[in-house]
C-alpha cells in the first residue's frame, strides 16, 4: 500500500494506505482523531469539514492521497491545552450546539469564512452555512456563536 | 469505493498517457461528482489520473472579446476574479452559487462540464453563452459538445483544457436550488450575445442541459421578463423524480428565466 504523509494540525503524520481511501477515514482510522465526523457521506453536510493549505474542503469528498504534502487542520488543534479556541467558547457560551455531531464542521466552516471576512453580516454567516447541516438548533444560536467568535478573533 | 490505483500527472501529455496506458482510466478534477460517483460504487475506473498538480491547466484569461478559462480553475476562482467580474458578471455569479463554499474550494469547470451532471450549473452557461471547449484534440463548440445526461462528445482519454466563453452584451443565471445538494431544480441561463438570444436550461430535462427555444423565440422579439414568463413550456421530456415533477419544473423553467431576463436587465 502506499505511504501517504502530511501535516495535521503541525505535526508531520505519515500512514500506509489504500488509493481508496478518504481523507477522513485517513484522519478517523489511521490517526485516531475522531474529532472530524462523517455524517451523511454524500457531500452535503458538512460535519467532516477540515483545512486544507488553509481553506475549507469536505474531508469525506477527498483521498488521503490528493491530501499528500498538505497541511491540514481540524478541530483537534484549535484549543491551547484547556482554554477554548475563541470560535469555540463562542459556540458554548452561545449554546450553538444541542447534541453537537455538526459542531467540529460548523467551527472549521466558520473560521475559514472570518479568515476570509473577519467582520461578516449575519445575511454572509447564513449564507456561509450552505453545506453545513444542523438537526437541532434551527441555526439560530450558531449563526449567533460564529458572529460572536468573529467578534472575538477581531479582537 | 472498490479499489483504483492513484497517481498525480505532472503535465496535460502525463496525464493523457496515464489514462491511455490504463486499463480503465479516469482523469480526477475537483472529485466534486467523481468521488461520491466512486463512493456509490457507481463507477470502477482502473486508475484514477490527479490533475492537480497541473499549473498550466489553471488560470483565466482576458481575450478582449472573449474570456478563457482553463480546465482545473476552481469555482472560488472564477466567482472571485475580476476579469470574470467585469466581463460576464453572470459567470461569476453563476459560480459563486455552485455547492456550497466548501465544493466551490474544489470543483473545477472542466470537471463539471466534462461531467455533464443534468443537474449541474455550468453547462448552461456554455450553452447560453455559445462557449468554446477546448481539448488537448480540438474545438468543440458548446452546441454539439453535450450529447445526452451525463455524455458529452469527448473521446476516450480526450482531456478538456480550457473553456472558452464569448463576451456577451446581457447575460444573467438563476436557478432554484434543491436545499440540500444545490444542485438546480431548475436552472435557467439567458444570454443576448452578437445580437442572438439564448436560452439554456439545466436541472430539468432527461437529456441534460438544452435550449429552450420556445422562450428564445418569445425574447427575441421583446426582451421583458413577462415575455418569458408568458411562454408555457411542455413537460415532454422533462424530470420526474422525489424534488419536483416534470409538470413544476416546466413551469419554473418561464419563471426562472423571467427572473434572470429581470437581473439581466
Amino acid at each position: 500500500m502506499p505511504t501517504v504523509s502530511m501535516t495535521v494540525n503541525g505535526k508531520s503524520v505519515s500512514a500506509e494506505v489504500e488509493p481508496r481511501t478518504l481523507l477522513v477515514q485517513y484522519l478517523r482510522e489511521s490517526l485516531g482523531m475522531t474529532g472530524t465526523h462523517v455524517g451523511c457521506d454524500t457531500s452535503q453536510c458538512g460535519a467532516c469539514v477540515v483545512h486544507v493549505n488553509g481553506e475549507s474542503l469536505k474531508s469525506c469528498t477527498m483521498l488521503a492521497a490528493q491530501a499528500e504534502g498538505a497541511d491540514v487542520a481540524t478541530i483537534e488543534g484549535l484549543a491551547n491545552g484547556d482554554e477554548l479556541h475563541p470560535m469555540q467558547e463562542a459556540f458554548r457560551e452561545n449554546h450553538g450546539l444541542q447534541c453537537g455531531f455538526c459542531t467540529p464542521g460548523m467551527v472549521m466552516s466558520a473560521l475559514d469564512l472570518v479568515q476570509k471576512n473577519p467582520d461578516p453580516s449575519e445575511q454572509e454567516v447564513r449564507e456561509w452555512l450552505e453545506g453545513n447541516l444542523c438537526r437541532c438548533t434551527g441555526y439560530h444560536n450558531i449563526v449567533k456563536s460564529i458572529l460572536a467568535g468573529a467578534e472575538a478573533l477581531r479582537g | 469505493m472498490y479499489q483504483f490505483n492513484y497517481q498525480k500527472a505532472g503535465s496535460a501529455d502525463e496525464a493523457t498517457s496515464a489514462v491511455a496506458a490504463a486499463d480503465d482510466g479516469r482523469f480526477l478534477a475537483g472529485g466534486m461528482t467523481l468521488i461520491p460517483t466512486l463512493k456509490q460504487r457507481l463507477a470502477q475506473p482502473s486508475d484514477l489520473v490527479d490533475l492537480a498538480d497541473i499549473g498550466d491547466l489553471v488560470g483565466i484569461e482576458d481575450g478582449g472579446d472573449s474570456v478563457t478559462i482553463k480546465a482545473m480553475t476552481r469555482h472560488v476562482d472564477v466567482a472571485n476574479s475580476d476579469v470574470v467580474q467585469s466581463k460576464i458578471p453572470a459567470l461569476a455569479g453563476l459560480a459563486d452559487n455552485i455547492g456550497d463554499p466548501q465544493v466551490r474550494n474544489r470543483g473545477t469547470i472542466g470537471g463539471s462540464v466534462a461531467n455533464n451532471d443534468p443537474a449541474a450549473d455550468y453547462p448552461a452557461a456554455v450553452l447560453a453563452l455559445n462557449a468554446t471547449v477546448i481539448t488537448n484534440q480540438r474545438e468543440i463548440a458548446a452546441e454539439s459538445f453535450f450529447d445526452g445526461m451525463f455524455t458529452t462528445v469527448l473521446e476516450e482519454g480526450e482531456l478538456i483544457t480550457a473553456v472558452r466563453f464569448p463576451v456577451p452584451e446581457k447575460a444573467a443565471y438563476t436557478k432554484f436550488p434543491n436545499p440540500a445538494s444545490r444542485y438546480a431544480l431548475v436552472g435557467v441561463m439567458v444570454a443576448q450575445t452578437g445580437g442572438e438570444t439564448r436560452v439554456a436550461v439545466t436541472g430539468a430535462g432527461q437529456d441534460g442541459v438544452f435550449r429552450a427555444s420556445d422562450i428564445e423565440s418569445a425574447l427575441s422579439g421583446n426582451w421583458s421578463a413577462d415575455a418569458a414568463k408568458g411562454v408555457k413550456m411542455s413537460d415532454d421530456g422533462l424530470n420526474t423524480d422525489i424534488h419536483a415533477s416534470a409538470e413544476y419544473r416546466a413551469h419554473l423553467i418561464s419563471v426562472m428565466a423571467s427572473r434572470a431576463v429581470t437581473a439581466a436587465g
